[in-house]
């Protein structure tokens, strides 16, 4: 009896220890919003959103716009990529948007915003982006919410550190990722690298009424990596700062061979000394191809310019132009705070984060305080350009943003947190985690010289199991938190498309009125154009047929269309009449190999199509426009090549049929 | 004969004069809204002309069969300001006659144009609400699209209002003015000073 007694209070003692040990076990990331996070995201129905978000697409080559604080996503604009859904890239007008020196591009990688700004502040005008891959630097307008300008940027190896921009966007200047050959002979062995390769930085000068982007000119750097940028502001306006890894000038295992020196650099860049020696003519001209593509809204049509020539200034020749900063281990960010003082340098693989003053730095060059050179160019001191460091900061520190009361918010992906810091003190005052490894993050205002706070979103690269699985393939994501009060609060959590890189937001108070509703029909100076249903009308030049098309609701016009051969090149040049908001049409026929095309209005959009069969092809408009849009359509008759069936076109005509 | 007191014949001269306003602002306007407009719609008629969104409107009424407003559907813009300048004419008149008859044909003229106006402005409301293209897309049976004369009105799925703009609110002073000053002379001035 004793013995079964002894039995089972050592089986109860045996439990309670597994038990014991079960609960001791680490527990992944639970619910972590405190009961009043719903109410501070909650837009009601028929509300704004108090910030517009703008998000780099990524691998999706597009920018997405959402609001803040609810996370609603309200665009995407195609910027680099095609868009199928619009016809942007597909339509006859804006096919030349993505030309480029290597012919048309459908895609492209874009990485980071960037929102114009005059004396450092916002103003509301353009939003800047890059294609990473084949370069350029795209403009959107804001008004409208559409690309109108790409330049394709010549010597350039990967556009990855751009489009940063000036503190009244005088520039925005685009660093090469990678070096890359450059000059008459670029078929030279890899091994080469040390020899042979070279940085390259763009200058893209903006016209500050119009917003068109020229190359101004390229500064020939060093050969290695180039990898992200800011502007000076305040004191420090006139110089750019950039992130370099790879100063070992590894050309291959850079994850090893890139990662020995225990320092790479900040690039001090002086770019008033720079437009010096250019107003001097110590510019050297250089061939070079680029395309240069921008979209009229009068004409509603892109054109591309092949560009042939570019002015280089090679920093080598002119070391007073820039100065390296030594910085811990492959800095990724390097921002800059709002009062243009301190510049911020995010070792990847630091154990520390230094932080630089713009005062010490300027120093140092008076007195020459270097500790050496780098191929000619000055290496100044670490100590003597440092402000301070950030003793453990985290794990992976990537991008630093601001707010407007001397803070820090700087995102670490290996630790997976945002941590906020005091630029002044560098003492760490609070850290959250994110779910999970944080990329970029952005404070609304948080790269200029007005921050204006409120929130900080993390652009996550993994999501693994905060939403419903969509099997391999998950969604992106970003986490909004509150920064009002001393600890960082998540709030809300929402998916993005494509890859999230960094992102901007600003004031909805600042763009919100200067939306355009409609172009105006009497401004429209496209060159098919039918500005009225008595100018719709076909017209053939040779096995070219032009059909004059306008659409209101609810019908196209013509809308019988006879005498097309197979073999023809049909362009239809839809015209939208209408003059009112929200009414875009679309246009659709069975067949076509491109796209379909959304006509805003007031517009003119053309879709090519030719007919392979001969029949009757019906058309029709794709966007539902009114109570009879599924009336909206018509036909198409397609006789056989060189057969003369007489060419007719019509609407309402019902040929005698009753 | 009735004279009329200085002071009235002073009152009669400025409304008279004030009248030339209504050349250069609306006189009625039609608001509309619906839930696919929730910014709603105008439509502002001027002593000559139609503004706002008469395109938009006119675009969404042909569905149900009602004619595309246009200026040339409106005879009455050709001569509607010279009624007004004959209206404004016959008051100066009267303030230089300075005879109470006068004044009592110059408050009739001015409610009789009013009634005239009003009487218009109904029957051409009834013909474009009721003479529509029977081709149309939509056809209601027995549904008719009378704007209302004064006030709201729900039709299909816009709440349509009508009503008085600047121009007839001046209109509206004016006449008041009038009858005022003639109520005065008849029921103040007359008992006091019955024959001059």
């Amino acid at each position: 009896m004793k013995n079964i007694l002894n039995r089972i209070i050592l089986m109860l003692g045996l439990l309670s220890v597994l038990y014991a040990m079960e609960s001791c076990k680490p527990k992944g990331p639970a619910a972590v919003t405190t009961g009043d996070a719903a109410s501070k995201v909650y837009v009601a129905p028929g509300q704004y959103d108090e910030f517009y978000n703008f998000v780099s697409g990524g691998f999706n080559g597009q920018m997405a716009v959402y609001g803040l604080p609810s996370g609603r996503l309200f665009r995407n604009i195609p910027v680099f990529s095609v868009n199928p859904e619009s016809g942007y890239g597909y339509s006859e007008e804006t096919k030349p948007m993505l030309n480029t020196s290597h012919g048309f591009i459908p895609w492209d990688d874009l990485h980071h915003p960037a929102l114009s700004t005059t004396k450092g502040e916002h103003d509301g005008r353009w939003l800047f982006g890059n294609a990473n891959n084949t370069p350029r630097v795209g403009r959107i307008d804001l008004t409208t919410f559409r690309t109108v300008e790409i330049i394709e940027l010549p010597n350039s190896g990967g556009n990855h550190s751009s489009p940063f921009i000036t503190e009244n966007t005088e520039y925005v200047v685009a660093g090469t990722r990678f070096s890359v050959p450059m000059g008459e002979n670029r078929d030279v062995p890899i091994s080469s690298y040390k020899e042979n390769f070279k940085g390259s930085i763009s200058f893209i000068k903006v016209n500050p009424e119009t917003g068109r982007m020229n190359i101004e000119f390229q500064l020939r750097t060093p050969g290695f990596n180039y990898d992200l940028s800011r502007a000076g502001k305040g004191p420090s306006h006139g110089w750019f700062f950039f992130s370099c890894y790879n100063t070992e000038q590894a050309h291959t295992l850079l994850e090893v061979n890139a990662s020995r020196n225990d320092k790479d650099f900040i690039m001090a860049v002086n770019w008033k000394k720079a437009e010096e020696y250019l107003a001097q003519g110590k510019g050297r001209k250089e061939k070079a191809q680029y395309a240069h593509n921008v979209y009229d809204e009068r004409t509603h049509t892109a054109t591309s310019t092949m560009m042939n020539e570019v002015t280089v200034l090679d920093v080598m020749e002119f070391p007073d132009i820039v100065y390296f900063i030594p910085c811990p281990k492959s800095p990724h960010g390097c921002d800059v705070d709002p009062s243009g003082e301190f510049i911020v340098g995010s070792g990847k693989l630091a154990a520390v984060m230094p932080v630089f003053s713009f005062g010490k730095i300027q120093t140092a060059i008076t007195n020459k305080d270097f500790e050496g050179d780098f191929g000619g160019i000055p290496v100044i001191k670490y100590e003597s350009a440092l402000h301070g460091e950030v003793k453990k900061p985290g794990l992976g520190p990537l991008h630093t943003e601001f707010d407007a009361n001397g803070n820090a918010y700087t995102s670490f992906f290996v630790s997976s947190e945002i941590v906020k810091w005091n630029v002044k003190t560098l003492e760490v005052l609070d850290r959250v985690p994110t779910y999970y490894s944080i990329g970029h993050l952005c404070v609304p205002g948080g790269p200029t010289a007005k921050p204006h706070g409120k929130y900080v979103i993390a652009y996550n690269k993994i999501t693994k199991d905060r939403y419903l699985p969509t099997g391999p393939e998950l969604t992106q994501s970003a986490q909004l938190y509150s920064i009002d009060g001393d600890k960082m609060q998540l709030l809300l959590d929402f998916p993005t498309i494509g890859e999230p890189h960094y992102a901007e937001a600003l004031p909805a108070s600042l763009i919100k009125d200067k939306s355009v509703k409609i172009y105006k029909i009497e401004e429209n100076e496209h060159p098919f154009a039918a500005k009225g249903e008595k100018m719709a009308r076909v017209e053939r030049k040779g096995n070219e047929v032009h059909v004059y098309m306008t659409a209101i609701r609810s019908h196209l016009t013509p809308d019988n269309i006879e005498g097309v051969r197979v073999g023809d090149d049909v362009y239809f040049h839809v015209t939208n009449l209408e003059q009112d908001w929200d009414v875009p049409h679309g246009f659709a026929i069975k067949g076509a190999t491109n796209a379909e095309i959304l006509i805003m209005p007031g517009e003119t959009q053309t879709l090519k199509y030719k007919p392979l069969k001969a029949g009757v092809i019906p058309f029709y408009c794709t966007d539902f426009c009114s109570a009879l849009h599924q009336e909206m359509s018509g036909y198409l008759r397609v006789s056989p090549a060189g057969s003369n069936t007489p060419l007719k076109f019509s609407t309402g005509d019902t040929g005698g049929q009753k | 004969m009735k004279k009329l007191k200085t002071s009235t014949r002073f009152i009669i001269a400025v409304v008279s004069l004030a009248m030339i306003s209504a050349l250069y602002v609306p006189l009625w306007q039609i608001l509309m809204w619906a839930p696919q407009y929730p910014e709603g719609l105008e439509m502002k008629i001027w002593i000559d002309n139609i503004t706002g969104d008469v395109k938009i409107i006119s675009a969404l009424n042909h569905y149900i069969g009602m004619k595309h407003i246009e200026v040339s559907m409106f005879p009455e813009f050709s001569y509607m300001k010279y009624i007004v300048l004959g209206l404004m004419g016959f008051g100066l008149l009267t303030a230089l006659i300075g005879r109470r008859i006068v004044l009592v044909l110059f408050a009739l003229l001015i409610a009789a144009t009013g009634i005239v106006a009003l009487v218009d402005f109904y029957m051409w409301g009834y013909d474009y609400g009721h003479n529509l293209d029977p081709t149309a897309p939509i056809v209601v049976p027995g549904m008719s699209y009378q704007p209302p004369l004064i006030g709201t009105k729900q039709l299909l799925n816009f709440t349509a209002f009508s009503g008085p703009d600047t121009g007839s609110w001046i209109f509206v002073v004016i006449g008041l003015t009038i009858f005022g000053v003639l109520g005065l002379e008849i029921f103040k001035y007359g008992k006091k000073n019955s024959s001059v």
